[in-house]
């Protein structure tokens, strides 16, 4: 079991795979929606009929409330919706929002969009991955243009845009959540 | 409502509004809320109930004014004087109305009679920054479904198309196909089921227009897209809008909803016997889904991953069903159309390319945001008189069409700017993007970064983008690595030919261009990467020693 | 049903409305390459190398995908298309550790087969060298994603003809990969029925018996079109 698993990480994230990009309204979910996260995936399907076609309608809610797609939980959406599992893995793979192993307690997301790198995003992400490598508290994420381009480079804090960032007040930020 | 009702709506809610004193606009578009729009509304907001004015003054929300890189945005007086760089600090000198408390505002007041608004024709825009997206009754009295109702009540199928074939309205989604011969296709087919789908993927890095469309007139597009199932014979539409959009996501349901309340949309538009119902399909991260076939399968719930056309989606696209797909600033032109004739629009422009363009300036430029210019504008128009030149340093390119663009050099800066003339240059208009580069970018650089885009967003499917963008990616590393040869050169060249000519889809067959202009404008920068192993813009950092 | 006439590197040829180029040319002996093409399951139009020249069309049209129209003018074989196959094809070579040597199907490798009618002695892209896993988990079979093209062959006939849908397609771009389920190892999949449909229609080595010798495993690729003429014409009944 374990095993597999691990095989399959290592396929979604191996090579030069993008990573996946954030919608920028995250918040934590409320204790109210936590308790009751199987029911209001369960709602989801049955609001499309179950039908197939709503794949990533059910993705989206699942990760929205899961925070990640477990192998347990695309199995669970494979029976209920009568998919064969591999058609669901190989939708949620595609697709770079949906994110098949869980986030850091921080997230960083350089946007390396046009403007951004015009304006020198490399130069953050060289920050971000000198500062945050292995055992960091925050994953290091790069999005391609996340439509704030009058603001670059932009970075996406936990949800938060911070717009024209420098090297300076990306260290800043870093220290504040330390 | 019936169209009485909308009409009544409309004198109503203008009266209203010209009795107040003073209507505060706030932008709280993507980009001033990232700057603390939200906060600063509310803290106006606050400041008028304290200083008693609520009953004469109201404080709306607005989309993009386009002045991005002044946020947060302010516009007082009904729409009279703009503030840039506005803080809550400033909330109770905007609330008092009083002309001599708005003093210390005076030197972030923005001109409205500079080049940047004077030469810009915006219909797109006509209601951003002017009208609350939240709010239905703002779009009405902006004439708001009036396009619709003429359309329902005067106007038959086929004479709204005639309307759009007349206007010359190209799509703007890139490609720049006529409109109204799509929607003659469409309307053609025989079939119980068809479908509209508004393609709001933009996913071109360097682009928000659409965002900006969606962000700030949210029911002009839904009202866009109302005619166009009218006009071809469909009941039912998609949006299919990028997934990072958030705000506009939002904004979108929030305008479905009001509008299925008021019988605006759903199954019996203002009481006639039309229905259309509109629903949200959230992207999920991925370029290629921009693609119509691709976009297609996405909505389907499968990989998407572009199919081979013919058939086209007009004869066989969603569910197999005919399937109309227009991008939303395509859809946002219609309202206007319909409501000032074809002939109007067709008056705007160049002979080929009609009406106006939205481009979002980006880069290096004073000005980066959103404006909307009439087709043929010069680009030198565009980046130095409205875009407010270059801050430092010295105008190298610009790039329009991102991954799929080329870079026009500063000889080509009076080209007009329509399809053709783009074209013709070496570029694209693609979505509107516009991104404006100095004498510090590196164009072998320029082209690897959009490599590099195409290699991670190729969906694999064919093997000529899914492998070749790999190769000429590693080419161009090396490149600005130092560590290339002319072999490398002429292999470049060679890949570029196989991926235009053997490419499934659109993505693979234009991965080459950003490489081909700038190997046509800016070839000595690849020979001295390769010869002497130097970068003449000073960026890539080729170290000595590396064996070339 | 209507015949159409059309002409295919100076040859007058006929075919019935609806059938491919492709099809009407391997007819008549003209042996257009292909990859991902494969009788008796769905086209893609996928690997490109199908892609003819029509007169009086700008762009390259893959002959699996197009229909004849009666008067097409249609060449296959022209300096043109010989050079992007030949590219194509060296791109193959360079995108994953396709060592023949080494292999099973050694002789009877449909794409080492294109690299020898295309007359590629050597690769001028530079190889990836991805470090990519071997599945022997299975009973009988083997996968070697080292060998892999991508062709999708094994996904479709087993989606169309064996209705198990065992294999998809994981991640995307040169990424991508076959997997099995939820990615689990072949030998632990529920859905597989171990028919061997997918070992006997993939092109190269990479879905093989297990047991063989280097240079020894053989395919039959024409089952397929027995099997489906048969479900076609419903002769199991009798
Ligand atoms: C790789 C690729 C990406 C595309 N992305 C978009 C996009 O983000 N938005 C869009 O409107 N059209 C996009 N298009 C163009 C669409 O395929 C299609 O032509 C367009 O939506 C048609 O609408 P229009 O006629 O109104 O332009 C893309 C095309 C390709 C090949
Ligand atoms: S050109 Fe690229 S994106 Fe388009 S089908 Fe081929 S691999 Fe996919
Ligand atoms: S056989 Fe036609 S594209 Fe592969």
């Amino acid at each position: 079991m374990e095993e597999w698993r691990f095989a399959i990480q290592i396929a979604a994230f191996s090579g030069r795979g993008d990573p996946t990009p954030i919608a920028e309204t995250e918040k934590p979910l409320p204790a109210a929606v936590k308790d009751n996260r199987d029911k209001l995936l369960e709602r989801a399907m049955s609001r499309h009929q179950y039908s197939g076609d709503a794949l990533i309608e059910v993705l989206h809610t699942a990760q929205e409330l899961y925070g990640f797609l477990s192998p347990e939980r695309l199995k669970t959406i494979a029976r209920k919706l009568r998919l064969p599992p591999s058609r669901v893995l190989g939708v949620a793979s595609f697709y770079h929002f949906f994110s098949l192993e869980p986030k850091g307690e921080h997230t960083m997301v350089v946007c390396l969009g046009t403007a951004c790198y015009v304006a020198g995003a490399l130069g953050l992400v060289e920050v971000l991955q000198r500062r945050c490598g292995a055992g960091s508290k925050v994953s290091v994420q790069t999005a391609r243009c996340i439509g704030s381009c009058g603001l670059a480079p932009a970075v996406i804090a936990d949800g938060k845009i911070l717009a024209r960032v420098t090297k300076a007040s990306l260290g800043a930020e870093l220290d504040r959540i330390g | 409502m019936t169209i009485e009702e909308l009409n009544q709506t409309q004198a109503d809610e203008t009266a209203r509004q010209q009795a107040l004193d003073e209507r505060i606009y706030c932008c709280t578009a993507a980009g001033c809320i990232s700057c603390g729009a939200e906060g600063l509304r509310n803290a106006i907001t606050e400041q008028v109930k304290s200083q008693g004015r609520l009953d004469k003054v109201e404080v709306c929300g607005t989309g993009c004014m386009g002045m991005c890189s002044r946020g947060p945005l302010v516009m007082a007086a009904s729409g009279t004087a703009l503030y840039g760089n506005v803080t809550p600090s400033d909330a109770p000198a905007l609330a008092s109305g009083n002309p001599l408390d708005r003093r210390p505002l005076a030197d972030r007041q923005i001109d409205l009679n500079a080049p940047f608004f004077t030469q810009q024709v915006r219909i797109v825009l006509a209601n951003s920054g002017r009208v609350d997206p939240e709010k239905l009754t703002d779009y009405i009295a902006a004439g708001g479904y009036q396009s619709l109702a003429r359309a329902l009540t005067e106007l038959k199928p086929p004479e709204v198309i005639e309307e759009v074939k007349t206007s010359g309205l190209r799509g703007r989604g890139g490609a720049g196909y006529p409109t109204g011969l799509k929607w003659e296709l469409v309307s053609k087919q025989i079939s119980p089921t068809k479908y509209i789908v508004c393609n709001a993927d933009e996913g071109d890095p360097g682009a928000f227009m659409d965002r900006s469309v969606l962000e700030g007139d949210p029911h002009r597009v839904l009202e866009g897209m109302a005619i166009a199932g009218y006009a071809v014979g469909a009941q039912q539409g998609y949006i299919y809008v990028r997934g990072e959009y958030g705000l506009a996501i939002q904004r979108l349901q929030t305008a479905i909803k009001q509008a299925e309340r008021e019988h605006l949309l759903g199954s019996r538009i203002l009481e006639s016997g039309f229905g259309f119902r509109i629903d949200l399909r959230i992207g999920a991260g991925a370029f290629v889904c921009g693609e119509e076939t691709a976009l297609i399968a996405s909505i389907e719930g499968k990989r998407g991953q572009p199919r081979q056309r013919p058939p086209y989606p007009p004869e066989s696209g969603l569910w197999n069903q005919p399937t109309l797909i227009n991008n939303v600033e395509t859809f946002a032109n219609i309202p206007p159309i319909i409501e000032k004739g074809g002939a109007w629009f067709a008056s705007i422009g160049t002979p080929s390319s009609k009406g106006t363009k939205v481009f979002a300036l980006a880069g290096k430029i004073a000005n980066t945001g959103l404006i909307e210019v009439p087709m043929g504008t010069a680009l030198r128009t565009i980046l130095f008189d409205i875009g407010g030149g270059i801050p430092e340093g010295k105008f190298k390119a610009a790039q329009t069409g991102g991954p799929s663009g080329g870079c026009i050099p500063e000889q080509f800066l009076d080209t007009p700017v329509d399809y053709e003339s783009l074209a013709r240059i070496g570029s694209i208009m693609g979505s509107g993007g516009l991104i404006v580069m100095d004498n510090a970018s590196c164009m072998v650089d320029v082209a690897r970064f959009f490599m590099e885009f195409c290699m991670d967003e190729s969906c694999g499917k064919c093997i000529p983008c899914r492998a070749g963008t790999v190769q000429m990616h590693d080419i161009l590393r090396r490149m600005t690595l130092g560590d290339a040869s002319e072999d490398d050169l002429a292999m470049l060249e060679e890949l570029s030919g196989l991926l235009r000519e053997t490419s499934l889809c659109g993505l693979g067959q234009t991965a080459p261009n950003p490489v081909m202009s700038t190997l046509r404008y800016f070839r000595q920068e690849y020979e001295a990467h390769i010869r002497e192993r130097r970068c003449p813009a000073g960026h890539c950092r080729i170290e000595a020693g590396v064996p070339a | 049903m209507s015949v159409k006439t059309l002409e295919i590197d100076g040859k007058m040829l006929t075919g019935v409305a609806g059938e491919t180029i492709f099809s009407v040319a391997w007819n008549k002996g003209i042996r257009i390459p292909r990859l991902c093409h494969i009788g008796g399951i769905s086209d893609v139009g996928a690997c490109r190398l199908c892609l003819v020249e029509i007169e009086g069309q700008k762009k390259l049209q893959a002959s699996c995908l197009t229909p004849v129209e009666e008067g097409m003018v249609v060449h296959t074989d022209t300096p043109k298309l010989r050079a992007h196959r030949r590219l194509i094809v060296e791109l193959l070579f360079a995108e994953r550790n396709h060592i023949c040597s080494v292999c099973v199907m050694n002789g009877d490798c449909e794409l080492q087969e294109l690299a020898t009618e295309l007359g590629i002695d050597h690769v001028r892209v530079r190889y990836q060298f991805p470090s990519l896993p071997v599945d022997l988990t299975h009973e009988r079979f083997g996968l070697d994603h080292n060998r892999c093209i991508l062709c999708t062959r094994c996904i479709r006939v087993c989606d169309e003809v064996e209705g198990a849908h065992t294999w998809d397609m994981l991640g995307r771009g040169t990424n991508s990969r076959v997997i099995s389920d939820l990615g689990e190892p072949w030998g632990a999949s529920d859905s597989c029925t171990s028919c061997g449909k997918c070992v006997q229609v993939c092109p190269t080595g990479a879905l093989f018996a297990k047991g063989k010798a280097v240079g020894e495993m053989r395919k039959d690729r024409t089952f397929l079109k027995y099997i489906v003429t048969a479900r076609e014409k419903k002769q199991w009944i009798e």
